[in-house]
């Protein structure tokens, strides 16, 4: 039995329509009392946080992390991955598929969900859609769900055949999950390893054009349409195009079950950071021209885009430095996306605290059908995230908890000094005053 | 991270220099010194005369090649560098079929690299001896080096520009002299937003067009090896693109006709163009070795700070 009391602080929990001065009792893990300051009953000889001048805010929820386990160790493990999300406040992380061996079964979804993968916050597998992630056969949702999948995808690779993307999509809303696509017309990106632009051009580098996301959405789009379900919801992970967020408002606007994700560095990046080749600005989907960039930020603003997710993707020092075309894809995520998002979003860009902890914690709950995660209700889980949203502080990836170091964002400035992250009532990361 | 048009120019007077200089005198700058050159693709002019520049100049050379190194064992470059560094190599000439592979082998040895070619991305000494060749010709090989020099002089760089090296050299150099240079070729291998890469760069399709305008031609190889599966018609492209007897005396008789090499007589280039009298091939070849070694011995002067040329 563990109990926590956090004290003082301003709980800001935008799916209750919460933003007060509260105190926060939890019990057993989950959220058992809130009250005005000082008015918890009956309670003694516990632990307290004493958050006087922090926000307290629902754990945060990255629908998209790489934990690397099993099988790429030397990258990351599910212990250091979701210690990397404790420093960042998140609570609830969901780990793609391409792990070796892919987790397309059973065993592998339970295997990650093992205690003794010592995670330190919740960890939802998400199940490939395809066996071996090779696009052709399906898994069998059912059995994935009830081990324990969140969701479908291949991520990393696209579902490229048709018939095989209707199916999945049709056989994981029976299930009630959902799809997540990484939209990537792979025979228009042979090569590719870096946006096609000028950039591209000028530094010699293969480019991969924006047509090959913004066609394959429209297509799952057109797929949901023809399915004709409304319980068929597919979900564009990690979205960077403006061609490809504008289908998917049109797809909204005809009131389709189509969602989508932003990472950081979409909305804040261009392929002009690839400078002279960074590989640590190198991922997939890869970094955009600034008018996508830009039409990000206003998906951002209008709301069209639901969650930040981080693509959280480490790699070890060495398997980044070599030459830029043979660098594998993906930068580190899970400790920078709320301190960039605050300083971004919140303060330059002037999008309310609120919005930007919804995008982070509720909604992406919400897309995956998280229960009890992303509110801090009586009855939710005990999941926290307690920060000063006035603080800046400076990113040093020397300091990360990841195994890898991956990463454009060293140096920079955050805003948002995250004191305690709380996982169903465990303290999970304090920051080191 | 460009060298200025001043260091264009010293560059450019101390290859005369250094060409017209006493070899056995010339042989005392680098004596005994140690250049190492790291060849990642096949290559005969380049390899060559940077490796005859650096003798030329006394220094001791070693080369290693993909193909017969532990790179075939799987040694990474910034390995490969740190061991040539460990061999008492004070300078690296870097060829790599990867674009961007002197920034990375720069940063782990921290040598001065000279960039003999990477990728699709620079091959900046061949714009050097491009240059000093075009100088000869039409400027009466002036060494100086203004935003002037070039000034009325439309340049032609014809056929693969998407995966040339030698084009993107070209094209980002002689704007700054004041050249005009117009990019020909086929949609595939001529992105429109090559005329982006920076100003005075225009596109025309029309190869009779470009002709027309220009003093200089230079031709490029299609570079088979990084097609990547896209398909080219030769015979339309020879219809398109070839560059002809009949064709440069219709369109352009006293202009120059360059090359960076290996030519390939019968697809971009006719054998009586490439051996005719406008061809200055041989010339680029020769002024090869007097721009590297300039460059070679920038990069070893204990005054210049190491960079890529």
């Amino acid at each position: 039995m563990t109990a926590l009391v956090i004290r003082g602080g301003q709980l800001l929990d935008p799916a209750a329509g919460v933003d007060a001065p509260k105190d926060i009792f939890i019990k057993d893990g989950r959220v058992a009392e809130i009250a005005a300051p000082g008015k918890l009953k009956g309670i003694t000889g516990i632990d307290v946080l004493d958050a006087t001048g922090l926000v307290v805010a629902p754990g945060l929820v990255d629908m998209h992390v790489h934990l690397r386990e099993p099988g790429q160790t030397h990258k990351e493990t599910i212990a250091t991955g979701t210690a990397c999300a404790a420093a960042g406040g998140f609570t609830a992380v969901a780990a793609m598929a391409n792990t070796l061996p892919v987790n397309d079964s059973v065993e592998t979804t339970r295997w990650m969900l093992s205690p003794e993968r010592g995670a330190k916050v919740r960890v939802y597998p998400i199940a490939a859609a395809t066996r071996g992630m090779k696009g052709d056969a399906l898994n069998d949702y059912a059995a994935l769900k009830s081990a324990g999948a969140i969701a479908l995808s291949d991520d990393g690779l696209p579902i490229l055949k048709e018939s095989v993307m209707r199916e999945a999509l049709a056989a994981a809303a029976r299930v009630g999950l959902c799809v997540i696509q990484h939209a990537e017309d792979t025979r228009m990106t042979q090569g590719g390893t870096m946006n096609a632009g000028p950039a591209s051009f000028r530094l010699g580098l293969r480019g991969m054009p924006a047509e090959a996301e913004t066609s394959l959405v429209e297509r799952d789009i057109r797929l949901v349409n023809d399915l004709r379900d409304a319980r068929v919801h597919l979900h564009v992970a990690h979205i960077s195009t403006a061609g490809a967020l504008a289908a998917v408002r049109q797809a909204r606007r005809n009131g389709l079950r189509v969602t989508c994700e932003v990472a950081p560095h979409h909305f804040l990046l261009t392929d002009e950071h690839v400078g002279f080749y960074n590989t640590n600005a190198k991922m997939c989907p890869p970094l955009r021209s600034a008018a996508d960039r830009d039409a990000l930020l206003e998906g951002i603003l209008d709301g069209v885009i639901d969650a930040i997710a981080t693509d959280h993707a480490p790699h070890a020092v060495h398997e980044k430095e070599v030459e830029f075309d043979k660098a594998p894809n993906g930068i580190l995520g899970l400790e920078t996306a709320l301190g960039l998002s605050l300083r971004w979003l919140h303060k330059e860009g002037k999008l309310p605290l609120g919005r930007v902890i919804s995008m982070m914690s509720a909604q992406p709950a919400a897309l995956l059908g998280m229960k009890g995660r992303g509110t801090l209700t009586v009855g939710s889980f005990g999941d926290a995230v307690i920060f000063d949203p006035k603080a800046e502080w400076t990113y040093k990836v020397s300091e990360t908890l990841s195994k890898s170091k991956n990463t454009p964002f060293d140096g920079w400035t955050m805003q948002g000094r995250i004191r305690w992250t709380v996982s169903e009532g465990r303290v999970v990361y304090t920051h080191p005053a | 991270m460009d060298p200025s048009l001043e260091e264009i120019g010293q560059v450019l007077t101390r290859a005369t220099a250094l060409e017209q200089m006493d070899p056995l005198e010339r042989a005392r700058i680098l004596a005994k010194r140690r250049v190492a050159l790291l060849f990642y693709e096949s290559s005969t002019r380049t390899r060559t005369s940077f490796e005859l520049a650096a003798k030329s100049l006394g220094a001791d050379t070693t080369l290693v090649s993909n193909l017969s190194s532990s790179i075939e064992k799987g040694e990474s470059l910034k390995d490969t560098g740190l061991t040539l560094r460990a061999l008492g190599a004070e300078t690296i000439i870097l060829r790599h079929n990867s674009s961007g592979a002197p920034w990375l082998l720069e940063a782990e040895t921290r040598l001065p690299i000279l960039n003999a070619g990477d990728g699709m991305h620079e091959h900046p000494t061949q714009a050097l001896l491009d240059l000093r060749t075009i100088l000869a010709h039409l400027r009466e090989g002036a060494t100086t080096v203004n935003e002037k020099t070039l000034e009325g002089v439309t340049v032609a760089i014809v056929g693969d520009i998407l995966h040339s090296r030698v084009a993107r050299s070209n094209m980002l150099l002689l704007p700054r002299l004041g050249a005009h240079v117009i990019l020909c070729g086929p949609k595939g291998l001529l992105p429109e937003l090559a005329a982006a890469a920076g100003p005075n760069i225009a596109i025309e399709r029309d190869f009779e067009a470009a002709l027309n305008r220009s003093q200089v031609i230079n031709m490029l190889r299609i570079q088979a090896e990084r097609l990547a599966g896209q398909q080219l018609d030769r015979d339309e492209y020879i219809a398109g693109y070839q560059l002809t007897g009949p064709r440069l005396a219709r369109c352009a008789p006293k202009a120059i006709v360059l090359h960076p090499g290996p030519i390939i007589r019968g697809l971009e280039i006719t054998a009586g163009v490439a051996d005719g009298f406008q061809s200055a091939i041989l010339e680029q070849v020769t002024n090869g070795v007097a721009i590297r070694m300039a460059v070679v011995e920038r990069a070893l002067s204990a005054s210049a700070k190491g960079g890529r040329a």
